[in-house]
């Protein structure tokens, strides 16, 4: 339409959707929570070596409230999974979860009485994570993975607004 | 006119997710105002089972597991297995592993204790803290990574040995390790030991007497943090320990301020026992010549039969120990870390029991936090140093 | 200090000790569960043993192994002597329909949570314990895990081997 051409230097035009993805993945903020081993490493990736915060995602909130993001990183037993679940509906929409390990995906080396057999059981996962524990360069692939799919998100999709 | 007042508590709940408990715990409060008047913890949010699914392995099978118990000192725990079992076996290990044993648990208790250090003051607000005590913990994770293939999880030591030989550049990386960490330690002495935050909310607090501490059952910095002189790896040596010399720190206090000051003189007292090992570290196999129970080496596996058929039993059958009940204790970066093993002549362990430091340390809480303030409930979960999959294991 | 606890225990309780085995340089004693309690107190009040650590209570579920005759449980004391440095295995045979054994929380308050675990896994009932409850099971959990009879696994992985329905027997 030549539309471009009449608007002044110093804007650009692109769709909502657009916009607003790039805003979310470069913000997101993940919930403070770590069950067990996996935590470890998670620490590890936002600490002095890997740094997440080349990410955007230096904030840990300690409120599911104010968090977009769920890292379930380590065993989920059986005692635990209703405090999982009140987490995961405490935290507003849109939210993300990432499965870390094979314990949180699948229960891992763990077939017992104890531990939930992967957390998809109990809230929906969008990434998961393999390894036992994953490296930090996994988790940081995951979330790569992760803003891809962010990406690729519109808001018509009720579920995410 | 009387006015009829009421002492009314409040019921505070901590956890179980909250970022200063460590992990999985729950800390039932009732406040008065801001005293704490009864402390009720309630734990069992990562109990895994995981005596349970020994019971149905292999003994050597059981090993991951072991790491993945205390995470935060994997070879410690893999070590209190291995003595445990080589002693319901009465097999010996030969030399130099027993001085790669000690190196390397050695140092499992230095990046244990990094990581309590950095969380320990992230909690009471030095958030610096924890990223550089990250920033060593990763060049021991590094030789952990070049020796067993895996960063924290590295199920090295098996029974009768070791997994795989020592890498090539062994020495040089510990030595390199042995160089930096003290430059590190000297920082965080400099930022956190005259700190006046730091001393005015660990000195005091948390107080627990040597009678009540041996009465509780608390092992490890815990215990010494009261004065009381316990330490396996002097009282009882394992694994070569009566070889080497260092020192016992021994608190007198008995507060948050003196369990600091016990870790940090642990890490010196473990580089130095680490140093010592390097030093005397004697050429030869990595794991013990007993047929049937520890695997052959690997060329031998390739060119001759019977080793080919032992590799084979050993990995698809086991090996079957004597009747008979054994229990090792070991002096992880906790405390007491017991394995008690009870063999019923099959090849699988009947009962396999760990004796968790940080559950018993745990128990303790209450005594710890009751009459203190709020806040100070903090930096006494801190100073026990608990790792929750210990704890419900 | 083997022999001077043996001389000790023999003197004050003859034929309370129904065994003592040795095995890898650990010395374990039998005793029944009546006489327990007071052989710990004197033990802990000894001041020449002096055994004031108690560092672990833990059982076993001898289940199909000639458990009519000898009793299902076997609770293990483990005691510690910081003095002497020494340690010490104490334990008890207990029948399946009676576990119930007297609770050592009064002499050291390490029991506290140690018994609870041995309840929680094995259901032996501890009589004068301050708080017998549930410690690291979820309390909708029924049975005790660690019981040789309660299955490692309450769901088996299914493997469907890329088919929807079980292929037909002919």
């Amino acid at each position: 339409m030549g539309l471009e051409e009449k608007i002044p230097e110093g804007i650009a035009i692109t769709s909502l959707d657009k916009m607003v993805n790039w805003a979310r993945k470069r913000s997101m903020w993940p919930l403070g929570f770590g069950l067990a081993c996996c935590a470890i490493e998670m620490i590890s990736t936002f600490a002095s070596r890997y740094d997440l915060a080349r990410y955007g995602m230096e904030i840990l909130r300690p409120s599911p409230r104010q968090a977009d993001l769920i890292i379930v990183s380590g065993r989920l037993s059986v005692k635990m999974a209703p405090v999982l679940k009140r987490l995961y509906d405490q935290m507003p929409n849109p939210k993300w979860v990432i499965s870390m390990g094979a314990c949180a995906s699948c229960g891992g080396v763990f077939n017992n009485y104890a531990i939930v057999q992967g957390v998809d059981k109990i809230i929906p996962v969008d990434i998961y994570v393999p390894g036992c524990p994953p490296r930090p360069e996994q988790l940081i692939d995951g979330i790569m993975k992760l803003y891809e799919k962010v990406e690729k998100e519109s808001l018509l999709d009720k579920k995410k607004i | 006119m009387t006015v009829e007042t009421k002492k009314k508590t409040m019921n505070l709940n901590m956890g179980p997710q909250h970022p200063a408990t460590h992990g999985v715990l729950r800390v039932e409060l009732e406040l008065d105002g801001e005293t704490v008047v009864k402390a009720t913890p309630h734990i069992g949010y990562l109990h895994t089972g995981i005596e349970k699914t020994y019971e149905s392995k292999l003994y050597y099978k059981c090993i991951p597991m072991t790491d993945r118990m205390d995470y935060l000192a994997p070879m410690s725990n893999n070590l209190g297995f291995c003595l445990a079992v080589e002693k319901l076996l009465d097999i010996e290990v030969p030399e130099k592993v027993v001085y790669a044993r000690v190196c390397l648990t050695e140092l499992t208790r230095v990046i244990s204790h990094l990581v309590w250090v950095g969380t320990h003051a992230l909690d009471i607000g030095a958030m610096s803290m924890l990223l550089y005590a990250f920033r060593e913990r990763e060049l021991i994770l590094d030789l952990y990574e070049a020796c067993a293939g895996q960063r924290m999880m590295s199920t090295y030591f098996r029974i009768g040995g070791l997994a795989y030989d020592l890498p090539k550049d062994f020495e040089k990386r510990v030595r390199d390790i042995l160089k930096k960490i003290p430059e590190g330690i000297k920082d965080y002495e400099r930022l956190l030991n005259d700190n006046m935050i730091f001393r005015k909310r660990t000195i005091g607090v948390g107080k627990i007497s040597a009678e009540e501490a041996i009465n509780c059952g608390l092992t490890g910095p815990n215990l010494r943090g009261s004065g009381v002189n316990y330490d396996v790896r002097k009282a009882n040596p394992y694994c070569g320990y009566e070889k080497f010399n260092f020192d016992v720190p021994l608190g007198k206090n008995c507060d948050v301020y003196d369990r600091y000051l016990i870790r940090m003189e642990e890490m010196k007292q473990s580089l130095s026992i680490a140093k010592q090992a390097l030093d005397g570290m004697p050429d030869g196999p990595f794991r013990a010549h007993v047929p049937g129970v520890v695997l052959p080496p690997k060329e031998d596996v390739l060119t001759k039969m019977e080793s080919l058929i032992f590799h084979f039993k050993i990995i698809t059958e086991g090996f079957k120990p004597p009747k008979g009940v054994v229990y090792n204790a070991i002096e992880s970066p906790k405390g007491e870390l017991g394995f008690f093993i009870s063999s019923d002549g099959t090849n699988k362990p009947h009962r396999v029991r760990v004796r968790p430091p940080s559950f018993v340390n745990l128990s303790a809480l209450p005594k710890m936090v009751e009459g203190g303030m709020l806040a100070d409930v903090i930096a006494c979960i801190g100073s026990i140093d608990i790792v929750l999959g210990e704890v419900d294991r | 200090m083997e022999e001077k606890t043996k001389e000790f225990l023999k003197e004050k309780f003859g034929d309370a000790i129904i065994s003592e085995s040795e095995f890898r340089g650990q010395l374990s004693l039998e005793t029944n569960r009546d006489n327990l309690f007071d052989l710990c107190n004197s033990l802990k009040s000894s001041s020449e043993l002096d055994f004031n650590f108690l560092i672990d209570v833990c059982a076993i579920d001898w289940l199909g192994q000639d458990e009519e005759a000898k009793g299902r449980f076997e609770v293990f004391y483990n005691l510690y002597s910081l003095k002497n440095k020494f340690r010490l295995l104490i334990r008890v045979r207990l029948s399946g329909n009676d576990a119930e054994i007297d609770s050592l929380t009064s002499i050291w308050q390490s029991a506290n949570w140690l018994e609870r675990e041995v309840y929680d896994m094995f259901g032996v009932e501890f009589t004068g314990h301050p708080n017998l409850t549930k410690i690291v099971t979820p309390d909708e959990l029924k049975g005790h895990p660690l019981r040789k009879d309660f299955s490692l696994t309450y769901e088996t992985p299914q493997f469907s081997h890329n088919k929807n329905e079980p292929p037909e027997v002919i």
